[in-house]
Formats: structure tokens, C-alpha cells, sequence
């Protein structure tokens, strides 16, 4: 168990879980903010942003596409204000409007290029390729203690652990600002806060997550992340700190039993492959939300409306 | 004729007459969300020690003064000095209550949380909610009657208990001047009790109170001075100047009989 673990498992079930911390979290305060579509809206135009990446560069590497991809989450970002502004259009239509464009754009780059070569395609935009991401060099649990052998693991295992790092700085130091700016923008402006750029600096948090957790896992998994483990916590509990709490717990859960199930539960199933592991940890998340709506304790709204 | 003289003397009161000192001052202030003005040109200066009301029609532009006046939305055009100076030098001593429909309650946190907010200018980004602070909070809250409510999810309350929680949290903020967007829209009667007793205690203790204000039936009895508004300025001064038929007759125009009507009823 040991030998196989560390070197085929440990790594994907790893990058699973801080990619779906690293997006459950900023997704606690785009929900609350009514801005949940912008996980999905950043997902989905990273794929036009890597396309785009390799045909300048003609090679996948990984911060020639990450640049793309944020460089594509920017541009986004920006459509979606300009066609609120000009087309006074609601944010969610506009937002629905720009990363459909933008994803069907990707699309047909992708076709249009010869990416055949490279491990570029729209099931791997999708779904990632969480199981590919082994440690050749990890030879059982003392390997962790070895640096020679600490070299050959995938690089998207760093790079996921780095980005979950910069995501719980960034809460942890703006917590303050950004729970009074959610909350009551006027009354945080009047103190002072710059509420603009507190919002703007939220999305880009989020959008960092979503590209590298795209890079590692696709786009079904950050879209989930964003949404169902913030959501579910909501109604586990009517105090925002221990909603973060709750959603990381969600999180974590749906990376690990996702990636268990996806391997194992076809065969105990009688089934003959593995499913999809990005596939199963967003379902899982799905299935977790469901049963935190029909049992969680704060699942009911008292109180007068919200106006 | 009469009328225009009326109102023509409302406008023309000096317009400098204690602007340095006064709490808030706004100057040709002109706010646009369309192509149409919410608020033109406006001139307002709000005496210190004294509890003004902000009226006018709906939609006449009393909360787009308060908001501009405030930095929460931008000005096309116009100045706004607070004690002498510019706004940003002097928020700390700005205590804000907004509308209460504009926030949303289901939001997950506290009473004590919400008034501990009124904080974040001592707390800063990371510091620790000491005990004396936490006893500031409580004691805002004890001033509103809410203090038993202090660990209640904030969606729990009714609609009077929020305001009065907005209240504690203005009065956390410790300021000298304090302004109100509507504090006794959809309010019950022990709440509206509540509030106007606080903004007296506040008033006699020589700090500044400003409130937009719909009900007109209560106006005098509330309130020392009246800033008339209907987009621009309709008058400015005490109720006995600036809340005269005249004047509101130029500010309601025909619908003022409604809004007589609305408040017998």
C-alpha cells in the first residue's frame, strides 16, 4: 500500500485537495457577494488564454500558459464591466455572455491549431489530468524525506500548495475589509476602505486560484469548488468564520472521497475502469450540498427579508 | 409670486455663514446616475450641535446628497469639506447609519459583529478585539436596548431590531457628526422611541445629527432644523423658516396632498 500510495496516489489526491481549498475559499465571499458566476466565468475563458499561449510560444509550458490564462481572466473581467456599463445588461447576463464567447472562441482555436502533439484538448480543458500527476520517484513514505527523489514530483503539486498559500494570506490579512465590504459596502467606503479595489482584488485571488488549479485539474472541478463547499457550509452555520471553516472541511472531503471513489467504486460497483477523478470530486461536492440542504441546521432564513 | 419670494429667501441665506466649522458643508454638488441629475447644483450647510432633517419627494435626490456628501458615490461636480476639511482627513469623526434595506441580512454573522465594525478604524486590519472594545460594543448596543441580542444571527431580528443594531454601530464609531439615511423607514413605534431618544441624548451632548426623513407629520417634533430638497435646493433652516407650506408646496409641488394624505394615514 505504502510503496504504490505515495507514488501514484498521494501526489493527485495532494493537488486535488489545495485545488479545492484554494477555490472554496475566495468562493465563500463571491457567493455571499452574489458574484459565485465569476469562478465559472474565470474557468472557462482560461482555455481561449492557454490556446493562445502555446501558439505564441509553440511549446506547453507551464507560466507561458498560466500568463495566458490570467491575461484571458483580466480581459474577461474587463468585457463583462464594459457591457454591464454600455449595454446595461444585469451582471449575471453579462458575465453569461462573455465566458460562453469566450470558451467557444477557445474552442475553435484549439481546432483550428495543430495541438495534436501536445496534450491540448478540450476533455483535458474539462476534466484535467488530476490521475496523470504521479511521482515516479516516490518510493514509499521515506521518499518525502529524500530531495533527490522530492525533484521529480509533478511540478502542479508546488505550484497548487504555493497558490493555497498566497489564497489564505490574502483572507487572512484583508479578512477584515473584505467581511465589512461584503457586508455593507456604503458603511465600508465611509470608513474609508477602498471597496473598489478590495472587490477587484478579491477576483483576481480567485481568478489565481482558477488558472492553476485549472492547469492541474480542468475547469469542472474549479467551477465546483467555487460554489458547492461555500454553499453547503452557509448552512451548516450562521457566523462567516466558521463558514470558512466549514467549506475547507467540504472541500477537503470532496477532494478525497471524489479521488477514492473515482479509482475504487467502479470496481466495487462490478465495473471494470476508473471514472474521472475531476468528475467525481465535483459530484461528490454536489452530493454534499444536497444533503447540507435538506439537513443542515441553518438551511432556513428567518427573519424579516433581505429588501 | 409669493411663492418664488419665498423660496427665493430660503436660497439666498448666507451661504458662508459658518461653513469652516460647520460638520458638513457641500458646495454646487451635482450627482448623476443616468442622463438625469439626482441632486443639481446643491448648497447645504449643516449646523453643528443641531439635528437636521433631509426632505423631499422620493426620488427628490436625499440620499444621493447624503451618499455624495459621504464619498459613496461620486460627484459629477462639487466640493464637500467636513469641519473645514476635506472628507478624507476627517472619517474618523463621521458616524454612518445607512438604509437598512440596503444590506443583506442574511449575511452570516452576529449583532455583537455588526456593532464591532463601528470599531474597524481602532481595530485596523489584524488587531484583536480587546475587552474594553468588546465593552464598547456591548454599552452601544445596551444604549439601543439590544444588548441581549448581542449573539443572535443578524436575519433573526426584525426589521425595527436591525436598525437599532445600525444605530449601536454608529455609536461604536464614537463620531461627532452622524448621519442617517431613513433611520425610521419600516420601523415600529418602540423602535422610532428608541432612535429619536438616542439622537436627542446624542444632540445634547453637542454632537451633530443629520437624517433623511420621510414623515413629515413628525419633522417638528424630531427635528430643529429642515433642508429642504427636490433635486435642488428648496430651502435651508430652522423648521420654523425652511418648513413652511410655501416651501414644501415648491418641493412636493401637486404631491404634497398625497404625501399629507400617506402620513394622516
Amino acid at each position: 500500500m505504502g510503496l504504490e500510495f505515495v507514488s501514484l496516489s498521494l501526489p493527485p489526491l495532494l493537488i486535488g485537495i489545495f485545488a479545492a481549498i484554494a477555490c472554496a475559499l475566495p468562493g465563500n465571499f463571491l457567493l455571499l457577494r452574489r458574484q459565485a458566476l465569476i469562478g465559472d466565468a474565470i474557468s472557462h475563458v482560461v482555455l481561449p488564454g492557454i490556446v493562445l499561449a502555446f501558439l505564441v510560444t509553440g511549446a506547453v509550458s507551464a507560466w507561458p500558459m498560466l500568463l495566458g490564462a490570467g491575461a484571458a481572466a483580466l480581459v474577461t473581467v474587463l468585457l463583462i464591466e464594459i457591457i454591464r456599463r454600455v449595454g446595461r445588461i444585469e451582471p449575471g447576463a453579462a458575465m453569461g455572455v462573455v465566458f460562453t464567447a469566450m470558451f467557444a472562441g477557445g474552442v475553435l482555436l484549439l481546432e483550428q491549431s495543430d495541438t495534436s502533439s501536445v496534450h491540448l484538448d478540450v476533455q483535458h480543458a474539462l476534466y484535467g489530468n488530476l490521475e496523470s500527476l504521479i511521482w515516479l520517484d516516490g518510493l514509499g513514505w521515506a521518499s518525502l524525506l529524500d530531495w533527490e527523489a522530492l525533484k521529480g514530483i509533478p511540478p502542479e503539486l508546488p505550484r497548487m500548495f504555493f497558490t493555497l498559500v498566497f489564497v489564505c494570506g490574502f483572507i487572512f490579512l484583508l479578512w477584515r475589509p473584505l467581511k465589512l465590504s461584503t457586508f455593507d459596502e456604503g458603511f465600508a467606503r465611509t470608513l474609508g476602505l477602498p471597496t473598489g479595489l478590495i472587490g477587484l482584488s478579491l477576483v483576481v485571488v480567485a481568478a489565481t486560484a482558477a488558472v492553476a488549479a485549472f492547469d492541474a485539474v480542468g475547469s469542472i472541478i474549479v467551477i465546483a469548488m467555487f460554489i458547492c463547499p461555500p454553499a453547503a457550509a452557509r448552512m451548516m452555520t450562521n457566523r462567516l468564520e466558521r463558514q470558512i471553516g466549514w467549506s475547507v472541511g467540504f472541500a477537503t472531503l470532496s477532494a478525497v472521497l471524489g479521488y477514492v471513489l473515482a479509482g475504487y467504486g467502479p470496481l466495487w460497483l462490478g465495473g471494470q475502469n476508473a471514472v474521472s477523478a475531476a468528475g467525481m470530486i465535483a459530484t461528490v461536492s454536489g452530493v454534499i450540498l444536497g444533503v447540507a440542504a435538506l439537513a443542515g441546521p441553518c438551511r432556513h432564513r428567518a427573519g424579516a427579508p433581505a429588501g | 409670486m409669493n411663492l418664488t419670494l419665498a423660496a427665493k429667501d430660503g436660497r439666498n441665506q448666507p451661504r458662508d455663514e459658518g461653513r469652516a466649522e460647520s460638520p458638513l458643508a457641500v458646495r454646487g454638488l451635482t450627482v448623476s446616475y443616468g442622463e438625469k441629475p439626482a441632486v443639481f447644483s446643491v448648497d447645504a450647510t449643516f449646523r453643528a450641535g443641531a439635528m437636521t432633517a433631509i426632505v423631499g419627494p422620493n426620488g427628490a435626490g436625499k440620499s444621493t446628497l447624503l451618499k455624495a456628501a459621504l464619498g459613496i458615490v461620486r460627484p459629477l461636480s462639487g466640493k464637500v469639506t467636513c469641519y473645514g476639511k476635506p472628507l478624507a482627513k476627517q472619517r474618523g469623526r463621521i458616524a454612518y447609519v445607512p438604509q437598512r434595506a440596503s444590506v443583506d441580512w442574511d449575511f452570516p454573522t452576529r449583532v455583537i459583529d455588526v456593532v464591532l465594525m463601528g470599531l474597524y478604524r481602532q481595530l485596523g486590519l489584524l488587531g484583536r478585539v480587546r475587552a474594553g472594545q468588546m465593552e464598547t460594543a456591548l454599552a452601544c448596543l445596551d444604549r439601543v436596548g439590544m444588548r441581549e441580542f448581542a449573539d443572535r444571527q443578524i436575519g433573526q431580528l426584525s426589521g425595527g431590531q436591525q436598525q437599532r443594531v445600525f444605530l449601536a454601530r454608529a455609536l461604536a464609531q464614537g463620531a461627532e457628526l452622524y448621519l442617517l439615511d431613513e433611520p425610521f423607514a419600516g420601523v415600529d413605534a418602540a423602535t422610532e422611541k428608541a432612535i429619536i431618544a438616542v439622537l436627542k441624548e446624542l444632540k445634547a451632548q453637542g454632537k451633530t445629527v443629520v437624517a433623511v426623513h420621510h414623515d413629515l407629520s413628525t419633522v417638528p417634533e424630531y427635528f430643529d432644523r429642515v433642508f429642504l430638497i427636490n433635486t435642488t435646493r428648496v430651502a435651508e433652516g430652522t423648521v420654523e423658516e425652511a418648513f413652511t407650506e410655501a416651501h414644501l408646496h415648491e418641493a412636493y409641488g401637486g404631491r404634497l396632498a398625497t404625501a399629507q394624505m400617506s402620513v394622516a394615514g
